[in-house]
């Protein structure tokens, strides 16, 4: 996947600008969890250079609209639903991502993040770079259930086109130290390990349809 | 077919039926479906959450200490008051007592919660029911501003602040990406307001757009963080340190008077933009009194914000706690959450199985096993079903009573109990709103006196907001910067086997979780949420629910624009996400409107 650079708008100036990294979705719905399992991972394996956040915007839809409003880019994790096979990674750059009604569909929380995005810009604070790191899901109605194994599979692939975009954007990430011990951005069992220790099997978490 | 319910509705489901699917600007997935009669008033009304959830599912077997952060995921609006409700019951189940300012604390990142989410309802979600965006383009910016500055003080209202709000919009329509204003139904006939109130009321949309990040500060700074702030049995996790300077973690005087400057602007807010906003809008309704649901008759709180910790008491509690049945508001009955014979789900019409559906069960002995069955009447497929045939089962919502009532919650309700009570500060603002407009107590049991309800509350929670920081301000300034008691913080001090229930107000109402812990792992866990309540189906008894309740005997302007049904649901906030999940399968976002 290459990043089109006649289509990317021009870099915040200086040392200024300010990054955003944000994961969305419902960990409790097996691959509904993608965005938020790839911005946990992103924050495990990169230390953020100074003016990057990494956030866990879980399914807080319009809340999330001043993080979004207090950036110049903005790199998102999220399940999509574009119709591809399951597990199939898809970067969505600059005003491919819709904001508004009547575009493909981007994310599985359309109405709630596109509404953040079009209320950004109602704002007149839309973020002057904004790039999709979407996957499409196989399984979202294992409630309680972990992520499927072709999407687990497209976790370590994301991080590597998040880098890539980002490098493009004018932010290295550097890779943390092996055996640097610090709190996950999930907790209190919430992290992959401890979330899928205890995970009920698929067949109980089943939906009735 | 005509049948009278054991709580006093008439429902004739033979005119022709519109259903509404999705009902949009909610959190999750609810649909309706409504017959109208040949004057197009909603005579049969039917609610159904569409997706099944359990949360025991996912946390048996788990460590009870975790639970709070399990259940802040369930929905992404209600995140604080699942976990402060999850916290509570294990404590409860511990016999864990927790310090002052922990319950300061605790109220007012509760309260902070409240505040927020009235505000962002009334704007963001509710007032596009009543406020029609596009007559706002006609607006003339000078009338608008005479109208704003003879309502509020609030500076933010020259000529040239509107005439620059209407040009915003008006590029924003004109390039056909009319965003968070897409779903509307603009034009429909029952919009009453004139272009200048739609204009102020669009402006301030957007100044409450941006001003509700200043209020989450609060959750940030004694949270630790936001989204998904932190919480703790046993306390809060957040130290007190007064004489630190930036030291990272604690909470010193500098992040103090910071909580008491956004305190002071919150107020200034709800007092000077959203009560004034809520009295205009309100004044060009007044004659839509529609939506009381089962306001006059059966409403309950299970009560909140202790004035002193560890005490849930009706006394100590500033929310009202209790029961109201038959309409009867000259007695406001106790409620006990642990009485196997007081709260109880019912599922006969509800997608589950009980070895006996006749009888309710507590929960604290609640099950939740899907049984996806559809009964004869149904109308469609499985999988595309286009009418629900209500006598059978049809919902993945569970129906909850209270002594075998249905019963209504939420802000409408906490005031109907508090001012039932006779309690001076709910009590007086409640007549006063209706002296201005010049209506009768009876009108408060609408969808007006609903959303009228939550702008009060709001300004009662920001008057309490100052209250506890003071409080705890005061408390610190003494000496006492304890936060969290972890005597029993280990697993081996617990009882073998043990059960407790926690509560709390959600800004939608009452919120319960039953837990049992067994050998330091949860062995069953239960959350009875508000919208349970309000969205719940028939009961073996035949009752309905709040939604139900509210839609009937509304007539409907346009029977394929849902404008009135939408309206009606939204001043309940619901949030389905809690009480069901939603799957939309084609993502459509305008709801899908059928005449049959």
């Amino acid at each position: 996947m290459t990043i089109r650079e006649a289509d990317r708008p021009p870099a915040p100036s200086g040392s200024a600008a300010r990054t955003l990294v944000l994961g969305i979705g419902n960990i409790l719905w097996a691959d509904e969890g993608f965005g938020v399992r790839a911005v946990e991972a992103f924050d495990r394996r990169f230390a953020a250079p100074v003016g990057v956040t990494v956030l866990d915007g879980g399914t807080q839809g319009l809340y999330l609209v001043q993080h979004v409003t207090e950036t110049d880019a903005l790199l998102v994790f999220d399940a999509i639903d574009y119709g591809l096979e399951p597990g199939t990674l898809k970067l969505i750059e600059g005003d491919e991502v819709p904001k508004f009604t009547g575009a493909k569909k981007m994310s599985l929380h359309q109405t709630g993040f596109q509404e953040v995005l079009s209320a950004a810009d109602l704002l007149g604070k839309y973020p002057a770079r904004i790039a999709l790191i979407g996957c499409q899901p196989l399984d979202l109605e294992n409630w309680g259930g972990p992520l499927t194994d072709p999407v687990r599979a497209q976790i370590e692939p994301s991080l590597a086109l998040a880098r890539e975009v980002l490098r493009n954007w004018g932010v290295e990430l550097v890779e943390r130290a092996a055996g640097e011990v610090r709190p996950g951005l999930l907790g209190d069992g919430l992290d992959i390990q401890g979330y899928e220790r205890v995970a009920p099997d698929s067949a109980a978490g089943k939906g009735g349809t | 077919m005509t049948i009278q319910t054991p709580n006093g509705f008439t429902l004739d489901n033979s005119g022709k039926r519109v259903v509404v699917d999705p009902v949009t600007r909610i959190e999750g997935h609810l649909r309706v479906e409504v017959n109208l009669d040949g004057d197009n008033v909603i005579r049969n009304a039917v609610s159904t959450g569409t997706m099944w959830r359990g949360i025991e599912v996912i946390l048996k077997g788990r460590d009870p200490r975790d639970a709070w952060a399990f259940t802040e995921r369930i929905c992404g609006v209600c995140t604080g008051t699942h976990a402060l409700t999850s916290v509570r019951a294990v404590e409860d189940a511990l016999a864990i007592k927790i310090p002052e300012n922990a319950n300061s604390i605790r109220n007012l990142m509760q309260l902070t919660l409240q505040a927020h989410d009235h505000l962002v309802h009334f704007y963001h979600l509710h007032a596009l029911d009543w406020v029609d965006v596009v007559s706002a383009l006609k607006a003339d910016p000078k009338a608008t501003s005479a109208l704003a500055q003879s309502i509020s003080p609030w500076p933010l209202s020259s000529p040239g602040y509107f005439k620059d709000i209407q040009g915003r919009l008006t590029r924003f329509v004109e390039s056909g990406q009319l965003g968070p204003f897409k779903n509307g139904y603009w034009g429909n006939p029952a919009y009453k307001l004139p272009p200048e109130a739609n204009l102020m009321a669009v402006a301030h949309y957007l100044e409450a757009l941006d001003f509700q990040k200043e209020i989450v500060k609060i959750h940030t700074i004694y949270g630790g963080k936001n989204p998904h702030p932190n919480w703790l049995v046993g306390g809060v996790p957040c130290a007190i340190n007064v004489d630190g300077v930036g030291a990272v973690g604690a909470v010193n005087m500098e992040r103090l008077n910071y909580v008491s400057s956004i305190i002071d602007q919150t107020n200034d807010f709800i007092n000077q933009v959203y009560i004034p906003d809520l009295m205009a809008i309100a004044s060009f309704y007044k004659d839509w009194l529609y939506g009381g649901g089962l306001s006059s008759k059966c409403v309950m709180s299970y009560g909140d914000i202790p004035e002193h910790a560890n005490d849930y008491s009706e006394k100590s509690l500033k929310l009202p706690r209790g029961a109201i049945i038959n309409g009867n508001l000259s007695e406001v009955l106790p409620i006990d959450l642990r009485n196997p014979d007081e709260i109880q789900e019912f599922v006969v019409h509800s997608w589950y199985k009980y070895p006996d559906e006749t009888k309710g069960l507590h929960p604290w002995d609640g099950v939740t096993e899907p049984n996806f069955v559809l009964g004869p009447n149904t109308k469609g497929t499985r999988t595309n079903i286009e009418q629900l045939d209500e006598a059978a089962k049809y919902s993945f919502i569970k129906a909850p009573r209270w002594k075998g009532n249905a019963m209504e919650v939420g802000p409408l309700a906490r005031w109907v109990i508090g001012y039932a009570q006779g309690k001076p500060e709910f009590k007086e603002p409640v007549q006063k709103v209706l002296t201005d407009l010049g209506l009768p107590v009876t009108a408060l049991f609408s969808t007006l006196g609903r959303t009228a309800a939550r702008g009060l509350e709001a300004q009662w929670a920001g008057a309490q907001m100052r209250y506890f920081q003071d409080k705890l301000m005061a408390n610190i300034k003494a000496g006492d910067s304890s936060t969290a008691n972890v005597d029993k913080w280990r697993p081996e001090t617990w009882p073998r086997e043990t059960k407790g229930v926690g509560f709390t107000e959600a800004p939608r109402g009452a919120l319960g979780h039953w837990i049992r812990i067994k050998d330091g792992k949860i062995d069953n866990y239960q959350a009875v949420v508000p919208t349970t309540w309000n969205g719940s189906p028939r009961d073996p008894k035949g009752n309905i629910g709040a939604f139900e309740a509210s839609l009937m005997n509304t007539p409907m302007a346009v029977p394929d624009q849902p404008l009135e049904i939408i309206r009606t649901l939204h001043s309940f906030d619901p949030c389905l996400a809690c009480s069901t999940h939603v799957m939309s399968p084609d993502g459509q976002e305008m709801a899908k409107v059928e005449v049959r």
